[in-house]
């Protein structure tokens, strides 16, 4: 697990990076895509042209890592939806916290310092 | 010359619309916000407009990272709601009015907003959440016809808040000199506070919110004087997105008058806003 920033900026340095697994997250908004991804994962990053840095973060659903290796939280939402998980559960990822403590503390007004 | 009658000012956060499609509008966790929208809804059904501008950004379903458009305009005659991955909403599609997005295109170009054009475009949550806090029950159809103004917030540098408050300006120009009587409403949408990654996600920020609420009607030129880095600071990595609000202030006039505001958190991981203007007050001599 890498450790994060308080706030990733998505600038056009991370987009670079990022670009070829970004295009592999907007690919799973077809049912279509998203059989073919889940046949077989590795082969559908290799086909996409992902680092081996993306590839492990990606099988291994490293979310924190799909942000650091250049991942737009919006694309990389695609993958977690896919997955059936929730915003708060990445919220839940990103700060240490879980999903339950997440949402309550965003239940009781959201995060201050963060 | 085209007026603009009103300008509402929403969060477009997806749960938002997902809660409307889903009837969770009575739930605990939802009724306060969907209260604090009623006077707002009550009003704008007494004020329907004949065209409106909906200012918005995409979340990676209409458009990609191909080619990211710091403004575009569409000029189609009709927008399909976008499939996010899930199925679309069950909301009509968008009929659009390509005349006056057409002389918008020209005079905003003119004025040196050098707008990315689109003539076919798909429109997420963004855009079509604010059109049910606008109008809850469409039936086959959205009260008027409407036209995306798309900004780029997600990826950095986005436009900065002066350059979305000058387009706002502009736009309201733009309205005004159109060719024939239209009524005209403006929503800019977006924020409140909120940032979905790193590990200050989560964060809210509700004495921001306030400022951000009380001046956009009063003080524009306050916000417009906002860097970037303050934004990101201040309202969020995505709360950023509350430039959008300026243009929409930008196209009103000087003095305006709240019908309606209200304030809600948490909307998933989002502060939720919504504000509604009358344009049509008398103005300083």
């Amino acid at each position: 697990m890498t450790e994060g920033t308080p706030t990733p900026i998505f600038d056009g340095e991370t987009s670079r990076r990022g670009f070829r697994m970004n295009k592999l997250f907007m690919s799973l908004r077809t049912e279509a895509n998203r059989e073919r991804f889940l046949a077989d994962e590795a082969a559908y990053c290799r086909e996409f042209g992902l680092t081996d840095d993306q590839e492990r973060a990606v099988l291994s659903r490293d979310w924190q890592a799909m942000i650091d290796l250049g991942g737009s939280i919006f694309y990389v939402y695609k993958l977690a939806m896919m997955d059936g998980r929730s915003m708060q559960y990445l919220g839940g990822v990103f700060t240490g916290m879980g999903e339950a403590d997440f949402l309550a503390a965003m239940k009781a007004g959201g995060r201050r310092d963060g | 010359m085209a007026e603009v009658i009103w300008g509402l000012a929403t969060s477009h956060v997806p749960s938002i619309g997902a809660a409307m499609d889903r009837g969770k509008t009575e739930d605990p966790s939802w009724k306060a916000l969907f209260d604090g929208y009623a006077p707002a809804r009550e009003w704008l059904a007494e004020h329907t407009p004949d065209v409106a501008i909906v200012v918005y950004n995409d979340h990676a379903n209409g458009i990609d990272l191909d080619f990211v458009p710091t403004f575009g305009l569409g000029t189609a005659e009709r927008y399909e709601v976008a499939d996010e991955g899930f199925g679309r909403r069950p909301v009509p599609d968008v009929i659009g009015h390509p005349e006056l997005s057409l002389h918008l295109v020209k005079e905003l170009i003119d004025e040196g907003f050098d707008l990315t054009v689109f003539q076919e475009l798909d429109v997420d949550h963004g855009f079509t959440v604010p059109l049910s806090v606008w109008t809850p029950d469409p039936g086959e159809a959205w009260p008027c016809p409407v036209i995306p103004l798309l900004v780029n917030v997600i990826q950095y540098p986005q436009p900065t808040a002066a350059r979305c408050y000058a387009l706002g300006q502009a736009l309201g120009r733009a309205i005004r000199s159109f060719p024939g009587d239209l009524t005209v409403g403006v929503l800019g949408t977006g924020g409140m506070s909120h940032q979905l990654a790193g590990t200050r996600a989560g964060f809210i920020n509700p004495e921001f919110d306030h400022m951000w609420m009380d001046a956009i009607e009063k003080d524009p030129a306050k916000l417009a004087a906002l860097s970037r880095e303050e934004l990101i600071a201040q309202a969020g990595s995505e709360g950023i997105e509350l430039i959008m609000w300026l243009i929409m202030r930008g196209a009103m006039n000087e003095q305006i008058r709240k019908v309606h505001s209200d304030y809600f958190v948490p909307a998933s991981n989002t502060a939720a806003g919504i504000a509604l203007f009358d344009n049509r007050v008398s103005q300083p001599a």
